[in-house]
Parts: structure tokens; sequence; C-alpha cells
């Protein structure tokens, strides 16, 4: 159940800058502080009481680990556009353009010719 | 009646203005091209005068998700903003604010209620890229009244192609009942092959040149029997994940209906390839000498456009 509590965190923390600037600073620290605020809230008065991530989902939120996202099928959009929010720019200076972006589907090239884990829930 | 002056499907690049825009020495060596072809497809809707713009997209994940994710959805808004803040921090896409046409949004959805689509709808509906794209290419001055009508590309499970087809058709009889004497454009934007996060993504083309060869011959042809024939879910995640985007351009064909495209450019960029068609279902003299001019001006046709056959070369 919880692939839909890692969507929602992609999703709610790409959409605000304060969120986004959070994550790239401390993920761990963000991870947790979103939990609270935002991941166990249906809107501002009503709670959500069974949703939580399991231990792989927080570590690979923490490292944004974009290869296991992809085997578990969290929606690729999310964690592509939010990853590339946060290291894009970084890695562009270093290392010239688009070279965050190559770097990701060059290590996602053995599921070349093979059928995606499906994104759907 | 409202008479429908152009059908325009294309595809939308998110990075066209900042492509086009960029100062010379980080400017791409297509951007000069690209500018062009962009600027002469717009001619093809200029010269169809429209007053309202029907329009249809996809929201990326920007308003809609997974809480609540609406299949097909309208907009019956007399504003909508547009732009989300992360489109303007990857992008570098502006925020707008378009008018709506109240009066055709209801007429539409109670048309699409009636012919058995069952709609959601919106009236706080803010406007993502999927239709600011084609705003910033084809009316850049962004003054006319839009009907927004947004399909899920996106979320799985997703409605079948021949599902997006029917939507047109229906959109289109819509259209032509519509008691108005306005001229109306119907402008969708969606995608050819597409890899999103996957291995294929930002390549050298699109992921799927084959695909995208004879994607824009059905299209041109109108060739809706190949399309269903040919194309599932399946087959167009086989062609990279984010090709699922070409079902709206399915349903743009669906409102122009079986019929040959009057236009037709197209362009091969990094990470996916460029479509530009317009239809014009009530041609006149003026359409067609525009869309003579762009071709002429932008290395377009005035006509369907075939897949070179197996073997052949380019
Ligand atoms: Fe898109």
């Amino acid at each position: 159940m919880s692939k839909y509590y890692v969507n929602k965190f992609l999703y709610s923390i790409d959409r605000d800058p304060e969120w986004v600037a959070r994550y790239k600073e401390d993920p761990a620290a963000t991870i947790d502080r979103w939990e609270k605020e935002v991941g166990i809230w249906l809107n501002s008065a009503e709670k959500t009481s069974w949703l939580s991530f399991t231990e792989d989902e927080r570590r690979a939120l923490i490292n944004s680990d974009y290869e296991w996202l992809f085997a578990y099928g969290a929606h690729f959009f999310l964690y592509l556009t939010l990853f590339i929010g946060v290291f894009s720019d970084d890695w562009t200076e270093e290392k010239g353009p688009l070279s965050y972006q190559l770097e990701w589907a060059r290590r996602l090239a053995p599921w070349i010719g093979k059928p995606y884990p499906s994104v759907a829930l | 009646m409202a008479e429908l002056t152009a059908v325009l499907a294309s595809t939308h690049h998110p990075f066209y203005l900042k492509a086009t825009t960029a100062p010379p020495e980080e400017r791409m060596p297509q951007a000069d091209e690209w500018k062009r072809k962009v600027e002469a497809y717009r001619e093809t809707l200029t010269a169809a005068e429209p007053d309202i713009l029907v329009m249809v997209g996809a929201d990326h994940f920007h308003q809609f998700f997974l809480d609540n994710y609406p299949t097909f959805m309208i907009g019956k808004q007399e504003k909508y903003d547009a732009t989300f803040y992360n489109e303007e921090r990857e992008f570098g896409i502006p925020k707008y604010v378009l008018d709506g046409d109240l009066v055709l949004s209801n007429f539409m959805h109670q048309g699409l209620l009636d012919e058995g689509f069952d709609f959601s709808f919106s009236h706080e509906l803010k406007i993502d890229h999927s239709i600011i794209c084609p705003i910033i290419t084809v009316r850049p001055d962004a003054d006319l009244p839009v009907v927004p009508i947004y399909t899920n590309i996106f979320a799985p499970p997703l409605p079948s192609p021949k599902r997006f087809w029917d939507l047109g058709r229906i959109i289109r009889k819509i259209i032509d009942a519509y008691p108005s004497d306005k001229k109306i454009a119907a402008i969708g934007t969606g995608h050819l092959s597409l890899e999103l996060g996957g291995p294929r993504m930002f390549g050298e083309h699109g992921p799927d040149p084959e695909f995208d060869a004879q994607a824009i011959e059905w299209l041109s042809t109108g060739n809706i029997e190949a399309i269903l024939e040919n194309v599932t879910h399946e087959s167009m995640a086989s062609s990279g994940n984010a090709t699922h985007g070409f079902m709206d351009l399915i349903l743009m064909m669906g409102i122009a209906g079986p019929e040959n495209a009057d236009y037709v450019d197209q362009l091969d960029l990094y990470h996916t390839r460029e479509m530009f068609m317009t239809w014009y279902p009530n041609k006149n003299d003026k359409m067609a000498e525009a869309a003579a001019r762009s071709a002429a001006e932008a290395g377009g046709v005035t006509g369907p456009v075939y897949a070179a056959k197996a073997g052949a070369t380019a």
C-alpha cells in the first residue's frame, strides 16, 4: 500500500519550493518532518491513519535512489522532475549539461528491451 | 452554428521557450530552425481566425494526484491561472492568466454527458504546460478565451485509444452543434514516442523513431483503422514509457475526422521528435494559402506524410 505514500511524498515535495530546499539540504530529517506535517494528513483537519513507509522506501527516498524507485514502480514523472530540480544544476556546473540525466539513463540501461515495472498501484 | 475552422495536433515541448530565447553562447544548434518551424505553424492557426480555443491537454501531476485523479475533465471558469512553480523552475515557463468561455464550457460539458462521456469538472483548475506550451507556440498573445479539456494519459489504468478517438468525434459533434456565430479552433498536444525516467530518455533522438514516422503517417492520413489495429497501451510502452500522450493526438484526429491533414511538419530533436499538424475542416483560400506559405518557409508539407517503407533509406 505504501507505493502510494512514496508517490505522495514525491508529489508534495516537488510542488513546493520550501520542501524542495529542505529535501536537498537534509533528506532524512525532511522525510521525518514531512510525515508529521504532510504525509499523514488528508487535509488540514483530517488524518489518514494507515499510511507509512517501509524501510526500503525510506532508504530510497533518503538516497534519491532512482534505480530502486524505477524497479519499484514509483511514478517516473514524479521522481524525475524532483531529482532534476535537486541535482541537475550542480551536475551541470561540474560535468556539463544533461550529465545527471544521461548518467541516470546509463545506469538504467539493463532495462532496455525488457518490460518496465508498472507504475500502476 | 459555430464553425470549427482549425484542428491543431502537436507535441508539446516544454523547453521550446528556453531553447529559443537562450543567449547565443547557450543556444542549441537547432534553435533557429525550431523557431522557424513553430512560427510557420502558428500561421496555420492565425489564418483560421479563431474566436475561441478548445484546448486538450493532460495534467502532469501538477494539480491532479492519485488521491483523486480524473480520467476526463473539463474546466468551467471565467479565468484560468497557468504554470506551476515546478514548471517555472524546470522549464522557465512564465505564468499566465487565460480567459475562459463559460457558455461553451457548459454547453460542452452537457453535450459530453448527453453523449455518454461522464466528465469530471473543475471550478478551480490551474492550467499546466500541456496547454500553455501551445499558447506559447501558436498563440503567444494569449488573447483568446479557452475551454480546457484534460485527459489521463499518465496514471494507469488509462482509457483505450478507441475511447480517445470516440471522445474526439463527440467533441466535434458538440462544436458543430454549438449555437453561435463564433469561429472555434481545437488545439491539443501530446507526444510521439517519449521516455521519462527510464534508460531511453534524453537520447540523440526520440526512443522510437520508427513509431514516430508511422504515427505521423497514421495521423496525417486520418487512418484510425491502422491506429486501432496497431496501437495498444503495451505497444506504446514499448516505444517509450511516456508514449501514451500519443492518445491525445488520436483525440485531436477524432475532432478532425478520418481526413488527410492540411499541414504537417516535424523536427527531430534530442529526447523526442516534434510534430506540427493542422486540419482545416472548412478550408478556404486564405487557409490553403497560409498552409502553403508555412510549408515553404518551414520545410513542411500541405498533405499527408508517409513513413518510409522498411528497407528504404531516408
Ligand atoms: Fe507532456
